[in-house]
């Protein structure tokens, strides 16, 4: 086990060597996610996992492959879509051209999930979603469309519980262990890396989702990231959030209405 | 402030349970003071669905506030503290919480390991780990890392447990300091110092 002293060198280390700025992810799990690599990739001490961490660059890739918790799911708490299809998509119907950011979009099935209930809407044609993340990695899977297999029948019941009429074997071909989404479905999507902590807006939207990433952030650095959010989002846009994350005791919740009971919010001013 | 900072907690008292720890949880709620100068922290393994309480179940046996666990909430004495579901939950050094959606550990999320760590890296000595109930063996590895970083902890006796794995898994790898009835946990915390 790391000691907090240990884990502030390696912080300063890496926003020192690599730019990247870790300093306020709530400790306790950032910790766990330290312990769990050192664990995993067998490193004897401590001192030598932040040898390596200096010294080699391609370890740092794999360091932040590994310390971001990239775990996901298509029509993730289905009461969530249902929300989306029945009081925000009609509202996004009305305009001419649909704008949506997906902030840590780990591995896409968030994404493949809102081009599905968009195309159900008839609203995907209009529609562009930008899907991005810190981790390199898990963009380019995303870009795939190509998920497991072994979750196909979770994503059916999670799907049609969102309010899916259709046979959701439609949307994909399958392979061994595999099924390949749609391919037509990527015309509608952009993918990139994009660090939440350190860049800025890129856009506007009138949708932001941002599901299960500030969860891992301390309150000030939550707080910087609804302000980025609010630069990004147009005047009415909306911003979704995980089921246990809120703008409340942020400053920028003034100009925020939340929209029922799912963690869903609207930009007033 | 300062009123708001006394009121901190500087200790603990964190409860794991799974199969079978309803019954025997109800009934520690239930005998609990209405006053605690700590709080109480609750990991169940249950059910993953948003629309069932167990707040509300826990809630009406108790004399204390049951509520669920937010993230970024910082603890207050006489609360007592249940980790959502589908959510692992920390604890953080100035005594707040954090919520992590990481893959489950042994099965399951919660996950009682994952807290009972992490409780006892921030508490030490003021902590009191408890494990009831379940048919797993999550909660030994941290409720023994509770002991030796100087807590003190409960394991349901066995006999009196409606799946004895969970205690058994505990007693197989250390000596805790009681093995107890259900009936006689409540007394434990209500004189925790
Ligand atoms: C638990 S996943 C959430 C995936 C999806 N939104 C969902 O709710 O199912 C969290 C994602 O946030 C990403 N992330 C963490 N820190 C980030 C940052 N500073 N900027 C952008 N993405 C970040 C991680 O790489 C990870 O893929």
């Amino acid at each position: 086990m790391i000691t907090d002293e240990e884990m502030e060198m390696l912080l300063y280390d890496i926003l020192e060597i690599y730019g990247y700025d870790f300093n306020d992810y709530a400790k306790a799990s950032f910790k766990r996610r330290l312990n769990r690599l050192i664990t995993l990739d067998r490193f004897p001490s401590f001192a030598e996992f932040r040898f390596r961490l200096k010294d080699d660059k391609e370890y740092f890739n794999r360091f932040i492959e590994q310390i971001t918790v990239n775990v996901t799911e298509m029509f993730r708490d289905p009461d969530f879509y249902q929300t989306l299809r029945k009081e925000v998509l009609p509202i996004l119907s009305t305009y001419p051209f649909i704008r949506i950011w997906h902030a840590g979009c780990s591995t896409g099935e968030e994404v493949f999930s809102m081009a599905i209930i968009l195309k159900e809407a008839n609203l995907l044609h209009k529609s562009i979603l930008y899907a991005t993340d810190i981790n390199a990695k898990v963009v380019t899977q995303a870009s795939t469309g190509v998920f497991n297999m072994m979750h196909m029948k979770q994503y059916t019941e999670n799907y049609n519980l969102s309010g899916g009429i259709h046979d959701f074997s439609q949307y994909y071909t399958a392979g061994n262990n595999k099924v390949i989404f749609d391919q037509s479905f990527k015309n509608h999507m952009v993918f990139s890396t994009h660090n939440l902590v350190a860049e800025s807006s890129f856009n506007e939207f009138q949708l932001i989702v941002c599901r299960n990433v500030l969860i891992y952030f301390e309150k000030d650095l939550q707080a910087k990231v609804f302000n980025l959010f609010d630069e990004s989002l147009e005047r009415l846009g909306f911003l979704a959030l995980g089921n246990k994350e809120s703008i409340r005791l942020s400053p920028a919740n003034a100009k925020f209405k939340q929209v029922g009971t799912e963690k869903i919010w609207r930009k007033m001013i | 402030m300062e009123k708001d900072d006394l009121k901190k907690a500087t200790k603990c008292v964190v409860i794991g349970g799974s199969a079978g720890s309803i019954k025997p949880l109800l009934q520690i709620l239930s005998k609990l003071k209405a006053s605690l100068d700590f709080p109480v922290i609750v990991i169940l393994h249950r059910k993953n669905d948003p629309r069932s309480s167990l707040e509300t179940l826990l809630n009406n046996g108790c004399a204390l506030p049951v509520k669920e666990g937010e993230d970024k909430e910082t603890l207050k004495n006489g609360i007592v503290y249940v980790a959502p579901s589908d959510y692992h939950l920390l604890i953080e050094n100035d005594h707040s919480l954090s919520l992590d959606a990481s893959e489950k550990v042994l099965w399951s999320r919660p996950s009682i390991d994952v807290t009972f760590l992490s409780a006892a890296e921030v508490y030490k000595k003021n902590l009191l780990g408890i494990l009831l109930s379940g048919a797993n063996n999550d909660g030994s590895v941290g409720l023994e890392r509770i002991k030796n970083m100087g807590g003190k902890t409960v394991v349901q006796s066995p006999d009196n447990a409606e799946m004895p794995a969970m205690p058994l898994s505990a007693i197989n790898i250390f000596k805790p300091d009681y093995v107890l009835k259900d009936s006689e946990i409540a007394a434990v915390i209500n004189r925790f110092k």
